[in-house]
């Protein structure tokens, strides 16, 4: 593949995750917002492939996906009359919010190109991870793989304990 | 041009530091709790760009495994959010976050 040819690539997955996030916070309508944010973590996964993380590329279609936006989508549905047509839901502190967006990205991007460079290793990472990623749950990060997996069994044990049906009737 | 056609660690940092404007402006301005855990959700994928951009860059594996770490994070996170949402949905009938005030004097 030429190098143009990746640039292009690059900046078209770069506008539709951008472009979609922007989307998911200035539309008014949260079923929309959902479906937008489809877009932006299938953007963020082709990202992902640019850096060379394939298996966390996959990683991310598979949990935000597959998971985190059902369970969003089932949140909206749950939630929301969605039946009533033209519902939108209510905005506040506008003016903050556009401030704060403002600051903190012209902040970061003003320090972005004031700063020197960054110093590049010579080695980056080429090709497919998965190997290495297999190699450093075995071995440097076996207790905090250990350690994250009981936290996802206890925090689903919990989510499930928390928003199961109440069959006293009283709810 | 030749800075914008040659993709380097400048872009991705760029990309995630919109999202993560994104996302502060929805935690910031949005009333629904459904739209705040989305904007939760947008603040976390920039994090990750960024973990795994330094990785490349830097050529080791650290950021890569704590992107790793990250998404199983923001699985339970959402998780437990929703749980919690749709509790709050039974008892206020609602999930406007500016009405659940019954601390409030």
């Amino acid at each position: 593949m030429s190098n143009s040819t990746y640039t292009v690539i690059f900046y078209l997955f770069a506008a539709l995750t951008v472009g979609s996030a922007a989307f998911v916070v200035l539309t008014r309508n949260v079923i929309y917002s959902a479906f937008s944010l489809l877009f932006t973590f299938f953007g963020v996964a082709a990202l992902y492939v640019f850096l060379s993380a394939d298996f966390l590329a996959v990683t991310q279609v598979v949990v935000y996906v597959g998971g985190i936006l059902v369970l969003l989508l089932f949140g909206v549905m749950f939630t929301n009359s969605i039946m009533i047509p033209g519902q939108k839901s209510e905005v506040s502190n506008l003016f903050f919010g556009a401030l704060l967006l403002l600051g903190v990205t012209g902040g970061m991007l003003y320090t972005f190109s004031a700063s020197p460079g960054w110093k590049i290793s010579g080695k980056t990472l080429q090709g497919s991870i998965v190997e290495l990623v297999g190699f450093e749950t075995m071995s440097h990060y076996a207790l905090p793989f250990e350690m994250v997996s009981i936290l996802l069994l206890a925090a689903l044990i919990g989510a499930a304990f928390l928003a199961r049906f109440d069959n006293k009737g009283n709810s | 041009m030749d800075q914008l056609t040659t993709i380097g660690l400048n872009h991705y940092l760029t990309i995630s530091a919109l999202l993560l404007g994104f996302g502060l402006f929805a935690v910031m301005t949005r009333k629904n709790a459904i739209v705040v855990l989305m904007g939760v959700e947008l603040i976390l994928n920039a994090a990750n760009i960024n973990f795994l951009a330094f990785s490349k860059f830097n050529g080791g594996m650290q950021g890569v495994m704590f992107a790793l770490f990250v998404i199983v994070i923001a699985a339970a996170e959402a998780a437990i959010a929703l749980a919690i949402i749709i509790n709050i949905y039974k008892i206020f009938k609602s999930v406007d976050v500016s009405s659940i005030d019954s601390l409030k004097e």
